[in-house]
């Protein structure tokens, strides 16, 4: 008995999950700046400015990874088990880059801050090189497997009850040996960096600022798009883990994310769309003093990753491949929540276009001018 | 039980009460703080007096450094149910989960949204919007607040799901039984005032240091008042959302009001112990008198828990030997078993779980009936079928009873000393005594123990479970390396202190400064 409402449901929901992982990724331009500081900013001033103007945004950034996670957990309550639960070491040391994060804002410039302000600005470059490295490593195991396994008869188990075992002591870190997470994670991270010029230059209303940034655009959007290349032809080429719609059984076909591509012609125009995007964004920002590269490059950024990420679990796809035990993968079928369950989070996700108009009308309302050097003296709220 | 690794579900636990417990050094400050920026910043916007403007300010800028900490240790709870609660998240994530993701989407966005306009937004955004935005911060800290204790809710008390023998997982198939547990609405608002009153607190220690230094007197008197009010009315709602809870264990989790009280031997008309010692190495099985001393009310306790004086109260050798006649959650009158019974009918459980899927693969329709029967008869003692010796139901009753008790005493001199300052506010003119005014400052650490000890009550009170005969502690791990999560909880310890320290020169530093400059 096939029940449609049911698979309609987790295809919408990892379609929301896709979409809180590209604004995630878009959102990352917040970790990319943190990377620039010193790049960017040549004055303690110049400095201030650059925090400040990343200072207002990293909230979202945070928020939007929170509401993933809650999200995922939600909905594919299998993957959180097993992930979270077996690659302990990635999202423990993600978790950390973010910990460091959350308070380096607030206390960087207070007095008496018992670490320094060298020490908080270190915390943000931390956060904003591993934390974008580590995500897009972990998220590319979307792709390439890990070594896991699932049998939920384990809970009958009374010694022994758990249901989730990974099978390699290394606990995840053997994710980043992998060439083809390790690609992504650099693609993340310089695409964060990309972005985050782009932001500046859009934000922050200072010319020896826009100089540098503009100069350090080519050097970050250079090899963003060598490494993106990389990973995305590898990705076409390579075998994929398919699932099989009759028994659940999952096998590896042949240029299998291509395939998805080809039969789900609306995600590839997405994809495409928003490549495009992002190299017109990037482009137009460097051949002339344009200031609005961001709009276009994060727009492109969300299409463009919401379409991979779409790829990787629809069309009959297992989404966390183990290449332990194959039918041991996780598929949008076999590892999400109740259909009630999503049902009901699916009337809270009607919430989602009044939450996003509300955020765009509070940012617009307090964004009315770009940040200067006379509101860093003036604003009595300084990062 | 010997199976286990127990040295994995300890240092699991002990990850999870640390971090847990540095996040809540930070949350119910900012619960409570907000809605008194709230009240100051509407009073400012309704007189148009500048200085309520400057107050408000300054109590903001504490609000900010105290937020970004909660947020900092915040996010590591949420992960932490995957990292090292994994099967945990398996066997409840289908209705765990929705709370935490409605969280996120509805709570944490409107928070963050709109403590950028509370921050950035002064000379912006119109004075109305900017207050709107403050109360708007005030609502969503404290929403976020309800979802994740509708959770905790959920799990001392599991309403609203069934457990599904297909998927081996219990599945939500009421979602306002889970909103609306009673549990649930008790835990959230005792837990939510606690963090008014100790906010309250807070603001009342700060200022009367102010007093004392003869420094900021507008600020500080303004301050009090609104405050002390505030405080007043939310320890008298704290008493009694603190009843309520009570009286939600009484029904639902007999073993942890036992412990809470040192109950060991149950009775009718069962005595309130207001202050009491225990006895040492007190075993159930043994003949020691649990006490060393206590004082206590005579009937109050069956009277609070079953609102009934007469009322038989069952103690933690009555739970562990069962035999008592108790009322069960649809009205009907039972004999409790004894925890052997119980870990008897969790393994038929367990076992029936296995037979029921071994019959589904052979396809077997007849036996699949068969054990999915015995599985339902069995079922609510699921997670005893974990468990071996009848003993580890029992959780440590020490530190519960004497968490109770601190949490009690305490919320009760606080109800006291709100009404002593507002006395002293309305009826002496503000003469504050130097003394009262030092007591006041006293007041801050007792508050933060009074809320830490409140979350002891709660979670080691419900051990051995993490859902309340479903799932036991030790079930609920991942399978991790004991040694990993040693050296996590090590770098957590390290750095959530590291943080906590900066947190508190920052925050000395900034109430040493004071306002900003013009006040009076």
């Amino acid at each position: 008995m096939v029940d449609t409402t049911y698979i309609f449901l987790q295809h919408y929901w990892w379609f929301i999950i896709s979409l809180l992982g590209a604004l995630l990724v878009f959102l990352l331009f917040v970790q990319g700046g943190q990377t620039l500081i010193y790049t960017l900013g040549k004055t303690e001033l110049e400095r201030t400015m650059l925090i400040n103007a990343l200072g207002r945004k990293w909230e979202f950034t945070f928020t939007t990874l929170v509401t993933f996670g809650g999200a995922f957990f939600a909905s594919f309550p299998l993957f959180y088990s097993t992930s979270f639960g077996g690659a302990y070491w990635v999202w423990m040391a993600i978790l950390f880059c973010f910990i460091v994060q959350a308070i380096s804002y607030e206390f960087r410039s207070k007095p008496n801050n018992f670490l320094g302000q060298r020490t908080y600005e270190v915390f943000l470059y931390i956060n904003g090189l591993l934390g974008t490295i580590l995500l897009g490593t972990a998220v590319a195991t979307f792709f390439t497997g890990s070594m896991f396994s699932v049998d939920k008869m384990n809970l009958t188990n009374t010694s022994n009850p758990v249901i989730s075992s990974w099978e390699t002591p290394w606990h995840g870190l053997e994710a980043a040996l992998n060439l083809h997470n390790l690609a992504l994670g650099l693609t993340v991270f310089f695409l964060a960096r990309t972005l985050a010029i782009l932001y500046f230059m859009n934000h922050v209303n200072h010319n020896a600022i826009f100089e540098r940034a503009k100069k350090h655009l080519l050097y970050n959007a250079l090899p963003f798009v060598v490494l993106f290349l990389v990973f995305t032809i590898w990705l076409m080429l390579r075998d994929g883990f398919a699932v099989n719609p009759a028994d659940g059984t999952v096998f590896m076909a042949k240029y299998k994310y291509l395939h998805n591509f080809i039969q789900m012609p609306v995600v590839l125009i997405v994809f495409l769309v928003g490549v495009l995007l992002v190299l017109w964004g990037i482009a137009k920002s460097l051949i002339s003093n344009y200031t609005k590269g961001i709009w276009f490059t994060g727009a492109g950024t969300v299409l463009a990753v919401l379409a991979l990420l779409l790829i990787a679990g629809w069309n009959n796809t297992a989404y966390y491949p183990s290449t332990f035990n194959l039918q041991h993968s996780l598929t949008i079928f076999n590892s999400s929540s109740s259909k009630f369950t999503l049902t009901v989070m699916s009337f809270v996700s009607l919430l989602i276009p009044f939450v996003v108009a509300y955020i765009w009308y509070a940012w617009k309302s307090i964004n009315v001018k770009q940040i200067d050097e006379e509101e860093m003296k003036s604003e009595s709220h300084v990062y | 039980m010997e199976h286990f690794d127990l040295s994995l579900v300890n240092w699991s636990r002990a990850q999870f009460a640390l971090t847990a417990m540095y996040h809540w050094v930070f949350v119910p400050l900012t619960l409570g703080l907000a809605f008194i920026i709230a009240f100051m910043e509407t009073l400012y916007v309704k007189t148009g007096d500048e200085e309520w403007k400057r107050i408000t300010k300054f109590w903001m800028t504490l609000f900010g450094i105290n937020f970004a900490i909660g947020v900092a240790t915040g996010i590591i709870l949420e992960f932490e149910f995957g990292t090292n609660w994994s099967n945990y998240s398996w066997f409840v994530g289908d209705i765990f989960g929705a709370p935490l993701a409605i969280e996120g989407i509805m709570a944490f966005f409107m928070e963050s949204t709109f403590i950028a306009v509370m921050f950035f937004g002064w000379n912006k955004v119109s004075k109305k919007f900017h207050l709107v935005s403050t109360w708007l911060v005030a609502v969503g800290a404290n929403l976020s607040a309800l979802w994740i204790l509708v959770a905790n809710g959920w799990m001392q008390y599991p309403a609203g799901m069934y457990f599904n023998p297909d998927t081996a997982r219990n599945e939500m198939h009421n979602f306002w039984e889970v909103l609306f547990s009673p549990v649930a609405i008790n835990k959230f608002l005792h837990t939510i005032t606690s963090g008014y009153v100790l906010a309250a607190i807070f603001v009342i220690g700060v200022s009367a240091w102010y007093l004392l230094k003869g420094r900021n007197i507008l600020l500080a008197k303004r301050s009090i008042i609104v405050a002390a009010v505030f405080g007043l009315v939310t320890s008298i709602f704290l008493a009694l959302t603190g009843d309520g809870s009570a009286y939600q264990v009484a029904q639902k989790q007999p073993m942890k009001l036992a412990a809470m009280e040192g109950l060991y031997e149950g009775q009718e008309g069962a005595p309130l112990v207001v202050v009491g010692a225990l006895t040492p190495g007190k075993q159930h099985d043994d003949d020691k008198d649990p006490y060393i001393f206590r004082i206590q009310i005579p009937k109050m306790l069956s009277f609070l828990g079953y609102r009934s004086g007469d009322a038989f109260v069952p103690g933690v050798k009555d739970i562990v030997e069962g035999g008592y006649t108790y009322v069960d959650k649809n009205g009907v009158e039972k004999v409790a078993l004894s925890a052997e019974q119980k870990i008897e009918r969790g393994k038929i459980a367990i076992k029936a779980l296995a037979d029921y899927t071994a019959a589904k693969d052979a396809n077997d329709t007849a036996a699949v009936a068969y054990y999915r029967a015995i599985l339902n008869d069995n079922f609510e003692y699921f997670g005893y079928g974990y468990l071996n010796n009848p003993k580890s139901i029992i959780p440590n009753v020490p530190l519960t009873f004497y968490s109770f008790h601190i949490m009690v005493a305490l919320g009760f001199l606080f109800i006291g000393f709100f009404m002593l300052i507002l006395y002293l506010v309305y009826f002496r003119q503000f003469k504050i005594n130097k003394w009262i005014l030092r007591l006041s400052i006293l007041m801050i650490p007792l508050a933060y123990i009074a809320s830490q000890t409140g979350w002891i009550v709660a979670e080691v009170g419900r051990q051995p479970w993490v859902i309340q005969d479903i799932l036991p502690t030790v079930a609920a791990v991942s399978r991790i390396d004991s040694s990993a999560v040693q050296i996590t909880f090590f770098l957590f310890f390290t750095i959530f202190t590291a943080l906590l320290i900066a947190e508190l020169r920052i925050m000395f530093k900034q109430i040493k400064i004071g306002p900003k400059e013009g006040g009076k």
